[in-house]
């Protein structure tokens, strides 16, 4: 039977962790990732698992820390948040180019400057071409079977790339929830061992791993990633159909809520689903014909079947939780337009950047969304495009 | 595993190891170095001593040694550097301009 708990989304990862049993965790603390290792290093000292549990001076010495141990042939993990990340963008590229199938564990903090610790998505968006297969979560049971998944999906051999498991720093990451968890032994079939087919150590063969890559070969290797990424898409639909079987909870690319009929829709990534579901609830009890997608997978991103979801929705706002500071748009945003572009009949699209560095995003919030895109469906207008919404304005409010 | 010898410029990306991985040990001798060459070394035996001073000096260990001899150049992996006729106490290395063959 299914164990019913209380945890942090942080102790639901470091949880997680605990009954892989990985080989290395590579651990460098910052907020609000800290508590997983420190959870983990209760773990290890306790001996609940065999891991090696790595102290490191810096997030790019853990994340090549994990590079190494991975190469090895080890399973290595680590978490991060914010600046951490940042600190890792070079070898965030050696781990995915190297086809090093590292699990980190994300939770989402805004960049420095100015300082803040608190939530939005732009660490991890800004990692976004690194090569990684991203896994973004509502709420800390997503977050935890998120993780559970992630190994089998990065390890398979057709996929062999790194996976970020992502959830909201503090709005998840702190808050406790009740949760169901797996029992150890079914967790322990479903990841399932990990043996490379080449490594550095255990194996008679010997390899060289990582090597200077001259022009007649590195386009070739990009290609190879390129296709893993496809690929990837393949293995995460398998994966999450085994999971559901052992666990019968269902997971896709993105969640569709009230999308049937949907005239007016909001693509959203993260918590804020959790919000905008209660929100469109109140809304269709007043028989408005409002609906949610919840992104799950941002990397690959499911571009045709987000297409194929939006098709017969007239106004869509796609709300990013970070600021690419293009001028006209965010990251998903960009994203969910492109994929919507060969659509024959498209519905009018706005942006709406929203949430950043924990700005709350309150139930009313949404709202405000949804009033926008059935004034839109209303006049055929689009309106402005490009919209913050949440601070403070001398000017008149597009959102 | 794809082996370090079955790669070359002409493979597809099919046919190429995950990340550029290199399999098997000694693999630097499959690599062709030599078509790098701009300046080629020319061996004078006549004039050499076998004193084996250029040997050592190779970076690509391109100068074969058997039975306390060296032998003509390796020009698979010599670069053309011309560090060997530099070290010549005999002047019995001399470079000359590669030709397009």
């Amino acid at each position: 039977m299914a164990i019913r708990e209380r945890l942090s989304g942080n102790e639901a990862v470091a949880y997680a962790m605990k009954q892989i049993n990985p080989d290395v965790f590579a651990a460098f603390p910052i907020t609000p990732s800290t508590e997983i290792p420190q959870y983990f290093a209760q773990y290890a000292a306790d001996g609940k698992v065999d891991t090696e549990f790595v102290t490191v001076e810096s997030e790019h010495s853990s994340m090549s820390t994990c590079i190494g141990a991975e190469a090895a042939g080890a399973r290595a993990i680590t978490a991060t948040s914010s600046c951490g990340l940042a600190y890792m963008y070079e070898v965030l590229y050696v781990a995915a180019s190297m086809r090093l199938p590292i699990v980190m564990a994300v939770a989402n903090r805004a960049l420095t400057g100015p300082i803040n610790i608190n939530n939005d998505h732009s660490d991890s968006m800004g990692a976004r071409d690194a090569g990684w297969i991203q896994l973004y979560a509502e709420n800390n049971q997503e977050v935890y079977d998120n993780y559970l998944q992630a190994m089998p999906i990065g390890e398979d051999k057709e996929v062999r790339l790194p996976v970020m498991v992502c959830q909201d720093g503090f709005i998840t990451s702190h808050a406790v929830e009740n949760i169901e968890l797996v029992e150890d032994e079914l967790v322990k079939d479903f990841v399932g061992e990990y043996h490379p087919e080449a490594a550095l150590v255990g194996k008679e063969e010997p390899l060289a791993v990582g090597p200077y890559d001259t022009c007649p070969y590195y386009m070739e290797h990009k290609v190879q990633q390129a296709e893993a990424m496809k690929n990837a898409k393949k293995r995460i639909i398998e994966v999450a159909e085994a999971f559901e079987k052992m666990t019968g909870r269902k997971y896709s690319f993105f969640e569709e809520y009230c999308m049937e009929d949907a005239e007016a829709a909001i693509v959203v990534i993260g918590s804020t689903a959790g919000t905008a579901r209660v929100e469109v609830d109140a809304l269709r009890a007043q028989g408005k014909k409002v609906g949610m997608i919840k992104v799950r997978v941002f990397r690959p991103f499911p571009a045709e079947e987000l297409a194929a979801a939006l098709a017969h929705v007239k106004a869509v706002a796609v709300m990013d939780k970070s600021e690419g500071f293009a001028a006209d748009g965010g990251p998903l945003f960009y994203e969910v337009r492109s994929a919507c572009y060969d659509l024959e009949k498209r519905p009018m699209m706005i942006d709406v950047v929203y949430g950043l560095g924990g700005r709350d995003c309150a139930t009313e919030d949404i709202e405000r969304v949804f009033n926008r895109l059935m004034k839109m469906v209303e006049t055929g207008q689009r309106g402005p495009v490009y919209n913050h919404m949440g601070q403070r304005d001398l000017r008149e409010p597009t959102v | 595993m794809i082996k370090a010898g079955d790669i070359h410029e002409s493979c597809a990306w099919q046919e190429l190891t995950p990340g550029g991985e290199i399999c098997g040990g000694g693999t630097s001798k499959v690599v062709k170095t030599g078509d790098w060459r701009s300046d080629l070394p020319v061996w004078e035996a006549e004039k050499c001593k076998q004193c084996l001073l250029c040997a050592p000096y190779c970076p690509d260990g391109s100068i074969p040694v058997r039975d306390g001899k060296r032998l003509d150049f390796d020009l698979y992996h010599c670069k053309g550097c011309g560090i060997c006729a530099k070290v010549c106490p005999f002047g019995a290395i001399r470079m000359e301009k590669e030709e397009e063959k």
